[in-house]
């Protein structure tokens, strides 16, 4: 299986790779996959308390190089956008960027949900009205 | 910059054709292009010749009769015609079969396809070393059992099935045994006899020979064994087995039976030691490392590590496509299933996904074996420095405690 240029700079160069404070308010934390299943994704958003939009995020993952490329690339697009913003991300997107085969589109999926699920955590923090939907798919 | 150098651990999977082989196959694509069945002219005799002189060279590897050589495309075909022909061919004195849940598809598959037609599949289960428990084994047997199938050396962990054992129940309650040994020989020494194995499924392309040419043998004595053929045509092979003999294949199997039986020893006393060095250094060098099946009880060339908390594939990334090694995690198969062979070992899913199979063979250097330890050091770093659960357990976070949500 050949993978895009794109992905592999991600997955050998994946930006923002780190760990915020879980419990600092104006970070919303996702985690989302499982062990047995092969990977599992935490993605977190800072949210500037002032603009409400999302001023950095970091990721971790454990999986395969398109889950690490699709978490690594998701962190990226969510720098500086607002939450409304944020939660129109759709994972087909990365698909197409990243160029993921079929058998991968579940990495995207997992991004989308990591997504989803940090937003959802700053906006239960901050009793905010819960906007994000997880795993709908 | 030189191009990178390409190192190939995947030995189990395939192994590269010995250049001695492929030279003692070509006169056989053009010089010598009979057909081993056309009885009336020196084409024909020259290529019966070169087939007789590789059953022979075949038969001599694994201490049997070359006319207890039955040549197949492959091991595929022969575990086919060993089980679904002994199926048939015992039909009046049974209809039940005892496996193990660690074999290859080839078998399973096969089985699978048995219950379809009617049979009862027996499927052991393994220990944390792959082996078979023999009691288990035993009391499966009732008097509907035919057939015994277990295999000599499994692809994944390398572990070898207490043969000898095996052999003496199954002649103790008066069925056949039958054994895939894809793996084992001309790796390891194989006497079917010797064990009581009464069919035997093995292949060219595991020893240095050519693809597409594989042999079941059949015991011809103490007892006579017969299958039904499932291939219908000439009547090749005494009957088991129709289709022109590929002659240029068989030829080149031959080769590889003969030097396999002259270097096997030093292969394994090479290999072994290379092997060891890979799997002390990744174990001094990493945390959390874990050796998948029997270390007592396996083949010389193959390790079967668990870098825990690393998925596999991610893993196999960082190689930049320079070292060829197979895992057992989910990402490398289309069915997202890890490994059933491991999962069989009771390994937890998450290890199963972070197992790493490292095959070695007669072309494998110590200066591969040095370059494929810096390789899995930086790898497994770059992905656990990635990985959200090691970081929780390096916490100290109980990440079996954490109820996660699958889908």
């Amino acid at each position: 299986m050949a993978y895009s240029e794109k992905l592999l700079d991600h997955f050998k160069h994946p930006k923002n790779v780190g760990t915020m404070d879980k419990n600092a308010k104006n970070v919303g934390t996702g985690l989302v996959g499982a062990p047995e299943c092969g990977d599992v994704m935490r993605l977190q958003i800072e949210v500037d308390p002032e603009t409400k939009k999302i001023v950095d995020a970091k990721f971790k993952t454990f999986g395969c190089g398109s889950a690490i490329a699709s978490s690594s690339l998701a962190t990226e697009w969510l720098k500086g956008k607002s939450i409304d913003e944020a939660l129109a991300i759709d994972n087909m997107a990365i698909v197409e960027e990243l160029a993921l085969p079929p058998v991968k589109i579940h990495c995207s999926v997992l991004a989308e949900d990591a997504i989803k699920g940090a937003i959802k955590d700053y906006q239960v923090k901050n009793d905010l009205e819960v906007t994000a939907k997880v795993g709908h798919h | 910059m030189a191009e990178p150098r390409m190192i190939y651990l995947d030995n189990n999977a395939t192994t590269p054709t010995d250049p001695r082989v492929v030279e003692a196959m070509l006169p056989y694509f053009y010089q010598m292009p009979g057909n081993a069945a056309s009885r009336n002219h020196p084409f024909g005799w020259t290529a019966e010749n070169g087939v007789d002189n590789a059953r022979t060279q075949i038969a001599d590897l694994i201490s049997v009769d070359p006319k207890e050589i039955i040549f197949t495309s492959g091991a595929t075909e022969s575990d086919n015609l060993a089980l679904k022909g002994v199926f048939e061919m015992y039909a009046r004195k049974g209809n039940h079969i005892i496996t193990a849940k660690t074999e290859h598809k080839a078998v399973l598959d096969s089985c699978d396809k048995i219950e379809k037609m009617g049979g009862k599949v027996t499927y052991l289960d393994v220990d944390d070393k792959g082996l078979i428990n023999l009691e288990e084994l035993e009391k499966a047997i009732t008097d509907k059992t035919i057939m015994v199938s277990i295999m000599w050396a499994n692809n994944e962990t390398g572990t070898i099935q207490p043969m000898k054992e095996i052999g003496r129940i199954c002649e103790k309650h008066g069925v056949l045994f039958m054994s895939d040994a894809t793996q084992a020989v001309g790796k390891i020494p194989v006497n079917p006899k010797e064990v009581g194995v009464h069919l035997m499924a093995f292949t060219s392309h595991k020893m240095y020979g050519p693809k597409g040419v594989g042999a079941l043998f059949v015991n011809r004595k103490n007892p006579r064994v017969k299958v039904t053929a499932q291939m219908d045509g000439g009547g090749h092979e005494r009957g088991m087995r129709s289709g022109t003999l590929n002659v240029p294949g068989i030829v080149g199997f031959g080769k590889a039976a003969a030097l396999a039986k002259e270097e096997m020893d030093f292969d394994a006393k090479r290999l072994s030691a290379l092997r060891d060095k890979l799997e002390n250094a990744l174990s001094s060098k990493l945390e959390e490392v874990y050796l998948n099946g029997s270390k007592e009880h396996r083949m010389p060339h193959v390790t079967n590590l668990s870098f825990k908390h690393v998925e596999g594939e991610g893993l196999m990334m960082t190689f930049n496509q320079n070292l060829a090694v197979s895992s057992g995690s989910a990402c490398t198969s289309a069915s997202l299933e890890p490994s059933y062979v491991l999962v069989a070992l009771g390994l937890g899913d998450d290890l199963a996904h972070s197992s790493i199979r490292f095959s070695l063979g007669r072309f494998t250097t110590e200066e591969d074996i040095d370059l494929t330890i810096d390789a899995l050091e930086k790898g497994v770093n770059h992905m656990r420095d990635l990985s959200p659960i090691w970081e929780m357990y390096k916490e100290g976070v109980d990440i079996d405690a954490i109820e996660w949500a699958s889908h």
